[in-house]
């Protein structure tokens, strides 16, 4: 094929592309509008009937629940993944953690950044805990929550601290965290069916109060074990890509 | 600036202007060719999208937006690349 061919057939993908792209801008509906009706009633039936003020949450986790139990698993099988990748190999074996990147000269962390990753810490730890807990309330949520509580773990190794951060991210207590986060979510909707309802059911007393901590049932319990699950899948992927970086060698290097 | 969308609420001036700024962004981080520099690139865009998205009222979406654009997908290919530069010496 010449460069002009190339080139030409080039041009008409991209205006055939930008044609179709623009006939399909066409059929969406204006900025701001929704055209459907379950938003609307979710929106106005969900603080009563599911005592949850954080209606996104209350989506999730309920009237959604299902298809948030499939994301979450998408996540635990991505985790697995990376952990099966990056177990240590024949022919490799661990040597002292030291950084091993070429072509860069070795600088020690600056007192800057420990200072500010030891000060972070315990915040990020609350923050990551109040987000779990507070799905029901507020914008959060045990995913958003575990992620936070994971990046509070990289911060102990941030400061400096890769011997602290190795023995706060032990592998299997992180499997088995994120496998008991999981199955417990599976758990939740499975005991729905013992009282002849459909899975993922909201069985749980709502409380009496919606936006209080304590009510809206299963949404704060599932949100719970999904932040369980979830600071553990990330806090584990780091730890191994950390381990990779650092550790693990060939032999004979 | 206010642009009018038939039949539909308006976008406002603070909305436009990260509209813009997010594209500008998501050119910066596909011309920028270093993958370290890249990935700090990417981080920040993370954070303009999160931004977007609070403006446009979905706080959920931009908190999920926050710690995943901004927090885990650089630390993790941060990780990947120290490992990929290690193996290449």
């Amino acid at each position: 094929m010449t460069p002009s061919v190339r080139r030409w057939l080039c041009l008409a993908a991209i205006a055939g592309f930008a044609g179709f792209y623009l006939w399909g801008l066409q059929g969406l509906p204006g900025f701001g509008r929704y055209p459907g009706p379950y938003g609307n009633i979710i929106a106005s039936h969900a603080v009563e009937q599911a005592h949850a003020t954080g209606v996104v949450s209350a989506v999730n986790f309920d009237y959604r629940g299902f298809d948030t139990l499939g994301e979450e698993f998408i996540l635990f099988i991505a985790a697995t993944g990376v952990a099966t990748v990056l177990r240590r190999l024949r022919g490799e074996r661990r040597g002292v953690p030291v950084d091993q990147v070429g072509g860069r000269e070795q600088t020690g962390t600056s007192d800057a950044v420990r200072v500010m990753a030891v000060l972070l810490v315990g915040p990020m730890v609350l923050y990551g805990w109040y987000l779990t807990s507070h799905a029901q309330t507020s914008p959060a949520g045990g995913f958003q929550g575990g992620v936070v509580l994971a990046s509070a773990v990289v911060l102990v190794y941030l400061a400096g601290q890769f011997q602290a951060f190795r023995r706060i991210t032990p592998v299997g207590l992180l499997e088995t965290a994120e496998a008991v986060g999981a199955g417990s979510f599976v758990a939740v909707g499975l005991s729905a069916l013992a009282y002849g309802l459909a899975y993922l059911t909201n069985i749980l007393p709502l409380g009496h109060q919606p936006g209080a901590v304590d009510s809206s049932g299963t949404i704060a319990l599932i949100s719970f074990f999904v932040g369980v699950e979830v600071s553990a899948a990330f806090a584990m992927m780091v730890a191994e890509l950390l381990e990779q970086a650092l550790v693990i060698r060939e032999t004979g290097t | 600036m206010i642009v009018a969308v038939a039949g539909g609420p308006s976008l406002d001036a603070l909305q436009v202007t990260l509209l813009v700024i997010v594209a500008a962004g998501a050119a910066l981080v596909v011309l920028t060719r270093e993958p370290v520099r890249q990935v700090i690139v990417l981080s920040a865009y993370g954070l303009l999208l999160a931004l977007l998205f609070l403006t446009l009222q979905a706080p959920d979406v931009s908190l999920s937006e926050l710690v995943v654009g901004a927090i885990v997908l650089p630390i993790l290919l941060l990780a990947a690349l120290a490992k990929i530069k290690r193996d290449v010496k």
